[in-house]
């Protein structure tokens, strides 16, 4: 009983030091003054404005939109046919190939971002939005691999098996059984990649070529003091809309449960 | 016997899972209409031999016939047999109406036509009005009771049946061991039904296969497979038998004679001998029911033996004794059915055990 007042301060204050830096951005998001400093100023929507009527921002988030979208639906395929093989099929060097793609997990991004753009501009490879989409899937492939293997394991051999024997082929069994109940994990997988995507730096910098690309949009409005308030409020959209996005992550995870009666094994929330 | 047709043929079946022998040489036929049973403990290969005829499993050499037709040749999902899961394998997305109507779907029957033999097939089980539930809310008896409406809605040769008992809790168990086989009788489908449990096998069966270690000790009846095991291996495995060692005098054609350790000399008919040498010496096995407790003032009607009551184990209906026969170092264990008017006997107690030759079985 005599620890338990330090370790609730400590969660306290772990809790304030994870969170506070987030609730000030919407504060000065909607301050009226220029100067990011207390006491705060006025109640504002300006910077808002001021944020979407920017032609660049507005290009980075329909770019970063395009690359988080193509990202998460490549890696995300990838992963289902990674989960599935390895979850399901035997084969030589599973466990040496199944390593490899999940080591971009513990490799210095850095380090990958600068081999690959040395790579591309070897081999003469016109850096774009595409090559941006290459290095993110190479980034969120192990992300998906990791949640649809769990999906995947959830899932009794025998169910397959019945389909099959109800005359069934391999591929409706998967398209009527096995699709259906692995969904929840293809979505929160979608949604992580996404979101992973979303606001990865490294990658979009290296192999982007000054296209304007959301996170790298970003890092580069912070130099100018003026246009701080304004990415503050971009800022405050992008927490917005993490915070909802996981929320439909959990929520179809949860329904998914619900629906087939499964133990609930802990999610994100 | 030999009228019905062939439905199942094991050809010298082999299965290896690398260095693994799992299937040792199968031969065996079922006959069509009949409720078979795969007997044998954990690893004899029961299920595998089972899931060779789903076609879940190929096998390493040799054949396996379906009504006839080598099953090579037929792909799983084209087999003319249906199976039920140890685990159900329920879809659990899906509605009961929907998982049991699951096979049918490939008919493009009509929206009544599906509607009329998804109802019948639940009626069938016993889940009449249950279509509209979630499959995940069943319990586990309607959930057996779902993947078996599942499977026999498409009419198959053969039924297979993995286990389909063994998550059940014991009275759940029993009442629907009966109504299986009222299930079959009534659909005169071919039964396959693997499991580790004797009883069942005992219960359920036309005949019963024995196995172990990928080979198939003895194929019978329930009965034979009762009252005249082949080996010791089988009579230990399907219920309890005693054993006496004994001495082959002289062995002919009519039976045995043989000099039985606490129980003297006897003659034990031919049909009560059937093993071939075990090379393990000669002795003599009998169930506990055929041994009888003399009270005071009762006699034998054949042979009696005096004996020790060492142990007594009190079963309500029953009472089990562990008897040290005079003369012999082991307890053999005898069964009494409580009546009234025949007390349960005390541990220490001297009795008299009376006894058949006629139901003593030869092992060689």
């Amino acid at each position: 009983m005599t620890r338990a007042p330090v370790l609730r301060s400590y969660a306290i204050i772990y809790l304030a030091f994870l969170y506070a830096p987030i609730l000030i951005l919407p504060l000065f998001a909607f301050n009226d003054s220029r100067i990011v400093a207390f006491p705060l100023q006025g109640f504002t929507t300006q910077w808002f404005a001021e944020m979407w009527s920017d032609q660049n921002l507005r290009t980075a988030v329909w770019n970063s939109l395009i690359i988080a979208l193509s990202t998460a639906t490549l890696a995300t395929t990838l992963g289902v046919f990674a989960a599935r093989s390895s979850v399901r099929y035997a084969w030589p060097g599973k466990t040496g190939i199944m390593g490899m793609i999940m080591l971009p997990l513990v490799l210095p991004e850095m380090i990958v971002a600068m081999a690959l753009l040395v790579v591309l501009l070897s081999i003469g490879v016109q850096l774009s939005l595409l090559t941006v989409i290459m290095g993110h899937v190479l980034v969120c492939t192990p992300f998906a691999v990791a949640i649809l293997t769990s999906a995947f394991q959830g899932l009794d051999k025998s169910l397959e098996e019945a389909a099959l024997d109800l005359g069934e082929t391999q591929w409706s069994t998967f398209r009527l059984i096995i699709l259906p109940l692995v969904m929840p994990g293809i979505i929160s997988s979608f949604l992580i990649t996404f979101t992973i995507s979303i606001d990865e730096f490294i990658m979009a910098n290296f192999l982007g070529s000054g296209t304007p690309i959301l996170s790298v949009y970003i890092f580069g409005q912070f130099r100018f003091p003026a246009r701080v308030p304004s990415m503050l409020a971009l800022g405050t959209i992008l927490v917005v809309v993490s915070v909802l996005l996981l929320v439909l992550a959990e929520f179809f995870r949860r329904r998914g449960i619900a629906r087939t009666g499964a133990k609930d094994t802990g999610g994100f929330l | 016997m030999n009228n019905k047709s062939t439905m199942i043929e094991f050809r010298d079946v082999q299965k290896y899972y690398g260095d693994y022998h799992a299937l040792r040489g199968i031969t065996a036929s079922i006959r069509a209409g009949e409720f078979f049973s795969l007997l044998g403990p954990s690893g004899c290969g029961k299920t595998t031999l089972l899931r060779t005829i789903a076609g879940f499993e190929d096998i390493s050499s040799g054949a396996v016939l379906i009504d006839g037709r080598d099953a090579a040749s037929i792909p799983a999902n084209q087999r003319p047999t249906n199976m039920v899961f140890q685990s159900y394998a329920i879809f659990p997305h899906l509605t009961v109406e929907e998982n049991v109507g699951f096979g049918l779907r490939r008919e493009r029957l009509a929206k009544e036509e599906l509607g009329r033999r998804v109802g019948e097939a639940l009626d069938m089980v016993g889940l009449g009005g249950y279509g509209k539930r979630a499959a995940h809310a069943l319990s586990g008896g309607q959930r057996q009771r779902v993947a078996l409406a599942r499977a026999l809605i498409l009419k198959p040769k053969v039924l297979l049946l993995d286990e389909p008992l063994s998550a059940l809790d014991k009275k759940m168990r029993e009442q629907m061991q009966i109504e299986l086989i009222k299930l079959q009788r009534q659909v005169g489908i071919t039964f396959v039904l693997v499991t580790h449990d004797q009883e069942e096998a005992l219960v359920m069966s036309d005949r019963i296969a024995v196995m172990f270690e990928g080979q198939i000790a003895q194929l019978d009846d329930p009965e034979t497979l009762y009252r005249r095991p082949k080996t010791r291996q089988v009579a230990q495995f399907i219920g309890t038998m005693n054993f006496l060692p004994a001495t082959i005098l002289s062995d002919g054609a009519e039976g045995a004679e043989v000099e039985v350790a606490g129980l003297g000399r006897c003659h034990i008919p031919a049909a009560q001998a059937p093993s071939t040498a075990s090379g393990q010496g000669a002795s003599v096995g009998f169930r506990p029911e055929t041994l009888t407790i003399l009270y005071e003032g009762q006699t034998a009607t054949d042979r009696e033996t005096p004996g020790t009551v060492e142990e007594v184990v009190y079963y309500g209906d029953m009472t089990y004794y562990d008897v040290l026969l005079d003369g012999v170092a082991t307890p053999v264990r005898l069964s009494m059915r409580n009546v009234p008017g025949r007390p349960v006997l005390d541990i220490k107690a001297r009795t008299r055990v009376a006894w058949s030759a006629d139901a003593l079985v030869l092992f060689r």
